[in-house]
């Protein structure tokens, strides 16, 4: 039958379920922690207040969650057409050129802000055009677009060693990296956006690029409700036989919600380079482009709940990064078999409890009507 | 190039197949059943750790390959339980597995033996065995031929010849058992299946499983025959190599083989160069030979040298029709 | 011993809301070819899956030769001598035809022993019942009618003594259904019971011995077929229903609109679903298409909708060509005045997961009165549904729902309006009311006759005889593929039902 689940109120739907699953997936890490021979509840402690018990902790916090905005937009752009970008991390790195590019060539010359257009621009394209061969080939030569992402995150991590060695490094120099950006290249600390709160941001490198990420989200936001180009994404993802009915030209609307997808895990590049480290290194995605997975999943593709199910992954981060000092049986490691455990829970097995939870509501309800009844 | 380098660059060839063989037919059972392995990275990790880290203490190789297996079956039933009985997205769920694979493997390494992730280094009864080919010693001065069976062939570990033989073996298990033509079956048309009076259910955890012991398999050959115990992430993508040769050797035995070697061959041949200048290598960068399997896999999926054809019922969980 | 080889008592099968089998109960003596006939969605498929072990009775029993049989799956149904050609072949396409014989009688864990027993066996059953198969041929390269047989092969090859064969002549030609007839007929004298389910009379009337009619999920009779007759089985097979009466005048046709030449349209398979079809559609009157579905009534509308590519033919609207054989594009035709309601509601014409609001403009997405850059002007999307909610009283009257949480009637107005209000010259509408409820069925029929007396052409397809008998001004009766006939809709129920079982066809092929 077309509904396989009895109605469920809304609240159950969006709020309940999401948070029955993610409940499950923290008490399995809590397990492992038990496992490893700590006390969960004591680490959780240690992380929430390593992740917002002062100005630095939550600039760190915040820091982590603009990665996670960018590559949890990113995947849930893609998701909304119905496509699964598994090459957010590779985009994401492959952007790093576009930013690179811009502030080696201007930071001289420039101001950060203008630097900053043409680094945002640069990212975008970079990381649209990563997306553009699989997207292109899963339109127009039905590869499958999970296969070629993956494919194309192990040609991007050769591609940019190959690129950091021999175009980015400066002679003379060992590292895989390209030399320290001028003033130019820096995008500003938001101290100042802390300071409103009375909280010191300390060492903590939260950056003008996590108002550039909520910009994004709510540019996605638009894009998705508010434009004839979401709509027809949409209606792709959910019915794709409708969009054939309606006219849409499905093919060009998979190759544009991949640049888009792309586009946004590029400007991510942003954050580390030009926001932290003012330089391109290797592996400065660190994971991130999978975090997204995780976050997009967990923010059921939705803006809003990307920009909260990020900063909880910030949390993560920035919380596993303290408990390591505390309890340094659980290094940050621990925040990937969490990972793991969300996109297992909230999405494999997203209908796992499903059933039961039904079943309960169904029982409330006749109850209820029986009560109704009797009195 | 002599005919040393060659013995060499292939005698290396051999030893970085095995784990790549080993995976690609892993994924095999797993895809011509028509479940999607993405998890196989994961599965051979945790299969590495667990396999060193049960060598470490028990001492015993045997033990340690059977830990091994068990951990990466365990997790071919997460996914299989995720993937066949609660019908989620299979993309999803081996991705989640890979990273509670990465994850796990640090957290509990360096809780039980506290060096950073790291098993402590295995002594040699609790590496795996390597074994001499009778007459190698013999026959070594032979002109050509005798390096060739005393050097390339001889001396490699027992489940380095177990890797190889799997490979016409589970040829044979396809094409040639009760269990491989229902497995082919299940894979392209699991209402044929269904209708012919089998659980399709069953199918799948059945092929999931022989996946996930093969896998262990890979895994244990990491952490106990390539290196000296485990190291944080030494699957280093391999399993993703190996994903990428199931689909370039369209999910055939025969193939896999090929393929395995062919990309074992590029691995070699791109460790062997950072140490020995070769002629045409220099002016190659070894990126280009790293990424070359990844781009050949997608030239190939993109349909521009033959056509890839996977199991028509892959990645789509069985739902029988109303 | 029983005489029969079937009993069924009592069984029932709920789906949901969809009360697919009341209470059957039907005996099949041994030894003959018994028929099933009914409409679509009659249930026969569904009994018939149930005693294959797909799906589970709710309650009832099933008695095989007399024993009390508990055929909780297919291998259960197999073990009990029942095997089935389902509609849709059950083959391992890239398998050999030996491979999908043995398939799940494989007789030892090792193959090559088996084989070559099972080639032994197998052409042992060709001979015996003179079907010649090639045993190493690969499925996907072999006709279709060669396929079925090798689904029939296969359930011979696991001794069923029972064959069910679901609408097993639709995907044939004409002499390849008369050599599947003449294999029944060997499978009867050899003993084996033969359950035919179809729609089609001739088929019944040539072959079984006894014939079964069911009607929205009940067993209405039980003929024998020497003293029947085509007039009384399509009679029952219909049901004597009150018309639904609906209000019209006379159709004043106007000029031709929409203009069909030799349209044919074959699937991805190959098999051709529209064979040379012609018609016109004029202003001011509603052509209905009869027939029972899977007759390529859908595939013809979505040949003439832009989304199925012809194989070959013309199709002019509004008095311009239509490139009917390139890829199709279903936003042209509505820029040129087609509006299309389509069968399937709820995966072609309804996104059920979408805002009613954001269903009530899905292909007109396009307009500026949406909004008039890239965005789309949420605010006169809503109050467009809203007034479109208030003209067809869709309730809830809520454009914010979701589609999925609106009754079938609701949303089948929900794409009504949507197609209706853009004025289109043409409208072509497939199955108006199919799950709709009664009140609603009214509504519908009612706006159907308003467009045609505003001037529009109208093509209407429907499987329900009753409104298209109500509704059209001329009836075109389709049969495999093909047009079996036109009449008047005062033609007698009978005369159509005929048309529309392939029988008339039949008599001028005799000729």
């Amino acid at each position: 039958m077309s509904t396989p689940f009895a109605k469920l109120p809304v609240w159950v739907e969006y709020a309940l379920i999401p948070l029955v699953n993610l409940a499950v997936a923290f008490l399995v890490a809590g397990i492992v922690v038990v496992f490893v021979g700590e006390n969960p509840l004591e680490a959780a402690r240690i992380m929430i207040t390593g992740a917002f018990g002062s100005g630095e902790g939550i600039g760190f916090t915040l820091y982590y969650a603009t990665y996670f905005i960018f590559t949890g937009l990113a995947v849930a752009v893609a998701f909304h057409a119905g496509l699964f970008n598994i090459g957010a991390e590779g985009q994401a790195y492959v952007g790093g050129i576009g930013v690179a590019a811009a502030c080696l060539t201007f930071d001289h010359t420039m101001p950060w802000y203008l630097v900053f257009v043409l680094a945002s621009l640069g990212a975008m394209a970079f990381g649209a055009l990563w997306a553009l061969i699989p997207a292109w080939l899963q339109a127009y030569r039905g590869s499958h677009i999970v296969i070629t992402t993956i494919m194309f995150n192990y040609i991007a991590s050769n591609l940019m060693l190959y690129m950091l060695l021999n175009v980015f490094k400066p002679l003379g120099q060992m590292a895989a990296q390209s030399r320290t950006f001028e003033p130019g290249g820096q995008l500003p600390k938001l101290d100042w956006l802390l300071s409103i709160f009375g909280l010191d941001i300390g060492g903590a490198p939260f950056n003008f690029s996590f108002l550039v990420a909520l910009v994004a989200a709510f540019v996605v936001w638009v894009l998705i409700w508010r434009t004839r180009l979401g709509y027809e994404m949409r209606t792709m993802g959910f019915q794709p036989h409708a969009a054939r009915f309606a006219g849409m030209k499905s093919k060009r609307i998979v190759v544009i919600a991949m640049l888009i997808s792309g586009a946004l895990a590029g400007l991510m590049a942003l954050n580390p380079i030009m926001g932290d480290q003012y330089r391109i290194q290797q592996d400065f995605v660190t994971g991130a482009g999978f975090v997204g997975i995780a976050v997009a999943l967990m923010g059921r593709s939705h803006p809003v709940g990307i920009v909260l199910a990020a900063i909880l992954f910030g949390m993560l981060y920035q919380g596993g990064a303290e408990l390591s000092f505390d309890m340094p049986e659980i290094t940050r490691d621990m925040i990937v078999v969490i990972q793991g455990l969300v996109i297992l829970f909230a999405g494999a097995l997203e209908h796992m409890f499903r059933p039961a939870i039904t079943a309960f509501f169904a029982r409330a309800s006749k109850s209820r009507s029986e009560a109704a009844a009797g009195a | 190039m002599d005919h040393n380098t060659i013995i060499v660059l292939l005698q290396s060839t051999i030893r970085v197949s095995v784990p790549l063989i080993l995976t690609a037919l892993a994924g095999l059972y797993a895809e011509r059943s028509g479940v999607v392995d993405i998890g196989l990275e994961g599965k051979m990790l945790a299969a590495a750790f667990a396999g060193a880290a049960t060598a470490a203490v028990t001492g015993s190789a045997l033990t340690g390959i059977g830990a091994a297996m068990l951990v990466s079956v365990a997790l071919s039933l997460v996914h299989g339980y995720a993937s066949i009985s609660q019908r989620g997205d299979q993309i999803v769920s081996g991705t989640a597995i890979n990273f509670i694979a990465a994850g796990a493997t640090v957290i509990l390494g360096q809780a039980w033996f506290a060096q950073g992730g790291r098993t402590p280094a295995l002594s040699a009864d609790a590496r795996l065995a390597t074994y001499k080919l009778p007459g190698a010693d013999a026959v070594r001065d032979v002109p050509v031929l005798g390096p060739i069976y005393s050097d390339l062939l001889s001396g490699h570990y027992l489940l380095t010849y177990f890797a190889f033989a799997m490979v016409p073996i589970t040829w044979w298990v396809l094409y040639r058992t009760r269990f491989g033509l229902r497995l082919r079956a299940v894979g392209e048309n699991p209402g044929a299946v269904d209708t012919a009076g089998i659980s399709v259910v069953r199918m799948r955890y059945l092929a999931v499983i022989c996946g996930g012991m093969l896998c262990g398999l890979a895994g244990a050959y990491l952490s106990m025959a390539l290196a000296n115990g485990f190291v944080k992430n030494m699957s280093a993508g391999r399993g993703f190599i190996a994903l990428a040769a199931l689909v370039f050797a369209n999910w055939k035995p025969k193939n896999i083989l090929l393929t395995c070697l062919l990309f074992g061959f590029l691995d070699a041949l791109s460790i062997y160069s950072q140490n020995v200048e070769l002629p045409i290598m220099s002016s190659i960068p070894d990126q280009a030979i790293q990424a070359l399997p990844y781009i050949l896999t997608v030239v190939l999926l993109a349909g521009f040298i033959g056509k890839a054809s996977p199991p028509k019922a892959s990645g789509v969980p069985y739902v029988k029709e109303r | 011993m029983s005489d029969f080889a079937i009993e069924l008592k009592g069984i029932d099968k709920r789906f949901g809301a969809v009360h697919a089998n009341k209470n059957i109960n039907l005996k099949v003596a041994k030894g003959t070819i018994h028929g099933i006939i009914g409409e679509n969605g009659a249930g026969k498929s569904t009994l018939m899956s149930i005693l294959y072990g797909f799906y589970q009775a709710d309650s009832g029993e099933i008695f095989i030769s007399g024993q009390k049989a508990n055929i909780k799956d297919s291998k259960a149904a197999i073990s009990a001598g029942i095997g089935m050609v389902h509609q849709h072949f059950m083959l391992v396409e890239n398998f050999s035809v030996l491979e999908n014989i043995m398939l799940g009688a494989e007789e030892s864990a090792i193959l090559t022993k088996g084989i070559t027993k099972a080639r032994a066996e197998l052409k042992r059953l060709e001979e015996q019942y003179e079907m010649e198969v090639d045993p190493d041929a690969i499925i996907e390269e072999l006709p279709v009618g060669v396929q079925q047989r090798v689904e029939i092969l296969k359930a011979i090859y696991r001794k069923a003594d029972i064959l069910i064969l679901d609408e097993p002549t639709g995907v044939l030609t004409p002499p390849e259904a008369d050599h599947l007839f003449r294999i029944l007929a060997q499978l009867k004298e050899q003993g084996k019971t033969v359950i035919l389910i179809t729609h089609k009379l001739r088929e019944i009337m040539a072959i079984t011995d006894e014939v079964s009619v069911m009607r929205r999920g009940e067993m209405v009779a039980t003929r024998k077929t020497s003293e029947t007759s085509v007039e009384e089985l399509a009679e029952l097979m219909v049901g004597r229903r009150v018309l639904l009466h609906v209000e019209k005048g006379e159709a004043k046709p106007g000029e031709v609109k929409l203009s069909v030449r030799n349209l044919t349209v074959r699937d991805s398979r190959g098999v051709t679903m529209v064979d040379n079809v012609s018609f016109d559609v004029r202003a001011g009157e509603i052509v209905g298409i009869a027939g029972v579905a899977g007759n390529g009534q859908s595939e013809l509308l979505e040949a003439i909708a832009g989304m199925r590519p012809a194989t070959s033919g013309t199709v002019t609207l509004n008095g311009q060509p239509v490139d009917i054989t390139g890829p199709g594009d279903p936003a042209d035709m509505r820029r040129r005045g087609l509006a299309h309601v389509p069968e399937d509601r709820h995966h072609t014409g309804l996104v059920l997961k979408f805002e009613e609001a954001e269903n009530a403009m899905l292909g007109y997405h396009g307009d500026r009165k949406f909004g008039q850059s890239f965005l789309l002007d949420v605010e006169s999307v809503r109050k467009d549904a809203m007034d479109k909610i208030e003209q067809y009283d869709i309730r809830p009257p809520n454009p914010r729902l979701k589609t999925a949480n609106f009754s079938g009637g609701n949303q089948q107005k929900i794409v009504l309006a949507r197609e209706m209000e853009r004025n289109p010259d043409v409208l072509i509408i497939g199955q108006p009311t199919r799950g709709v409820d009664v009140g609603a069925i009214e509504f519908i029929h009612k706006r159907i006759i308003e467009m045609r007396d505003q001037g529009k052409a109208i093509l209407l397809v429907s499987v329900e005889l009753d409104e298209i008998r109500s509704l059209a001004d001329r009836i075109i009766v389709m049969f495999a593929g093909r047009i079996a006939g036109e009449r008047n809709p005062d033609a007698s129920e009978g005369e159509i039902g005929l048309l529309m079982a392939g029988v008339e066809q039949k008599l001028e092929a005799a000729e």
